[in-house]
């Protein structure tokens, strides 16, 4: 807690506190000032900076790592939502530099190139917030404990393809649901079962939920797709490919933030449905080797 | 009074949840708004913290946002934090020039004068008619102005910004540059919902 003489920067409410600002939000990844523009106009609640996006990191392969920080200034200047930049898995000088140049928020992201197959960063050791990647409960406590303070599950980045992100999503909030049934003994159990420590698994359990924001990833292409995980029951989504690698962006990401924000709404979902021109081709999941999922990084 | 006033939670985006809870606690019945017709039957409404720019634009995309002028003319109480004390002020230092607000709040706001995500912090400072409050500002706004008959409730009270206005009231409409339903601490929306009780009576 601050005391009167010293407003405290950093501190875990105030990472948190910021992700929450964004729930009900769509957050979309944009590669230039331009698309930058477009999703703000859209009513995107913060944007993702980088050079490529996940469909473009998929196809061209080789090592992908932090954007350059010219490229993520020119976004800053042009819009004034907050804008997110990837860091590599375990490479905290890129989550340095990013604070450095005043991003909002640092996504340690498993779509670029690990640097250390190890480690995470020690997020805690920052100023500026974190969100980072879990397809499953241990794994988004064992980054909260590492400092995040924001989760997305990871599905499939890069694929068009929703059937990871649900199965993500439902893995998480199922594996609360149950702990939520836990007595005390049960706790410990599940804390060595999820590999994550035992008083974030009693916070969750208490809270029914994660102590953090938790937010969709991975494979969102439609505003059907987002209002689903919204009613599976994430604060939010992002979208990556989906937008800018489909026919008519500005109208697809308006359409993903309408359905967004009344996912509850299936009559108002099939009317920003219609006549939103080609959806981003993607991939099935099912046709990618385990080589080849995002998801399997990080640990 | 004797029920409890339906104070709706504009809920297009940000912390809706934070303010329910509180809003729960004070002795209000809170209701999501999301589209207009929603408005009737409320006896106060807040305006949540989340991305001012983006709630604007929704606000416009939605056809709120005349309704909302709208209510706020005919006096309805209205309590707007960090993006909602953006909306509710007549003037936005640094937005974007078009930039829809609600206005009706006689005050010019600065947004994110504190800075970037990076310069959020955490502080105690002294309110009126509530005493120490633990405030939370979160890529905040600052009053840089405030009309005639505003009341100034709050100043920023250690650090660089001293001095800085955080918290007014303008009749029945009041905004805080901070997040008080982040911390757990009902006392401003427990001054709201008298605010509310007051404009019923």
């Amino acid at each position: 807690m601050a005391s009167n003489d010293t407003p405290l920067t950093g501190s875990p409410l105030v990472k948190r506190g910021m992700a929450e600002m964004l729930k009900g939000g769509v957050i979309m990844d944009v590669v230039t000032a331009e698309q930058a523009r477009i999703a703000e106009d859209a009513g995107a609640v913060a944007v993702m900076a980088l050079e490529r996006v996940p469909a473009d990191i998929r196809r061209d392969g080789g090592v992908a790592r932090m954007s350059d920080p010219d490229m993520i200034e020119g976004i800053k200047a042009e819009v004034s939502l907050p804008v997110m930049a990837k860091a590599r898995i375990g490479h905290f000088v890129e989550a340095q530099v990013l604070q450095a140049i005043g991003v909002d928020y640092v996504d340690e992201s498993e779509v670029l190139t690990p640097a250390d197959y190890e480690h995470h960063i020690d997020k805690h050791a920052f100023t500026v917030p974190f969100v980072c990647g879990a397809t499953n409960l241990g794994e988004a406590l064992r980054r909260i404990a590492e400092g995040a303070a924001m989760i997305r599950s990871k599905g499939e980045a890069g694929t068009g393809d929703v059937s990871q992100a649900t199965v993500h999503i439902r893995t998480i909030l199922g594996q609360i649901k149950r702990l939520q049934s836990a007595d005390e003994q049960e706790l410990y159990a599940a804390a060595k079962e999820l590999q994550a420590p035992l008083d974030l698994v009693r916070e969750t359990a208490e809270l029914g939920r994660l102590p953090v924001v938790l937010f969709v990833a991975g494979g969102v292409a439609t505003p059907a797709d987002a209002a689903m995980m919204m009613q599976l029951g994430a604060d939010g989504v992002f979208i990556g490919s989906g937008i800018f690698k489909s026919g008519d962006p500005a109208l697809r990401a308006r359409a993903c933030v309408e359905a967004t924000a009344y996912f509850n709404d299936a009559d108002r979902i099939a009317k920003v449905s219609r006549g939103l021109g080609e959806a981003m081709v993607g991939i099935a999941v099912d046709s990618l080797g385990a080589g080849d999922l995002l998801a399997n990084r990080g640990w | 009074m004797s029920a409890a006033p339906r104070i709706g939670v504009l809920a297009l985006q940000g912390d809706v949840r934070e303010h329910r809870r509180a809003l729960t606690e004070v002795g209000a019945e809170p209701v999501d708004v999301r589209r207009p017709e929603e408005l009737a039957g409320i006896d106060g409404l807040v305006l949540p913290g989340g991305e001012s720019t983006t709630i604007g634009k929704l606000l416009e995309l939605f056809e709120l946002l005349e309704p909302l002028r709208a209510a706020v003319k005919t006096g309805l109480p209205v309590y707007g934090s960090c993006a909602g004390m953006i909306l509710l002020a007549d003037e936005v230092i640094d937005g974007r020039p078009d930039q829809p607000t609600v206005g009706g709040l006689d005050i010019a706001v600065r947004r994110n004068a504190f800075g970037r995500q990076v310069d959020s912090f955490e502080t105690d400072l002294p309110m009126v008619g509530i005493g120490e409050v633990h405030a939370v500002f979160i890529r905040a706004p600052w009053v840089e102005r405030t009309g005639p008959g505003v009341e100034v409730l709050a100043t920023v009270a250690a650090g660089a910004a001293t001095g800085k206005v955080v918290a007014v009231r303008h009749g029945p409409l009041l905004a805080t540059s901070f997040h008080p339903e982040l911390t757990g601490d009902s006392r401003v929306h427990g001054l709201f919902v008298q605010m509310v009780k007051e404009n019923q009576s």
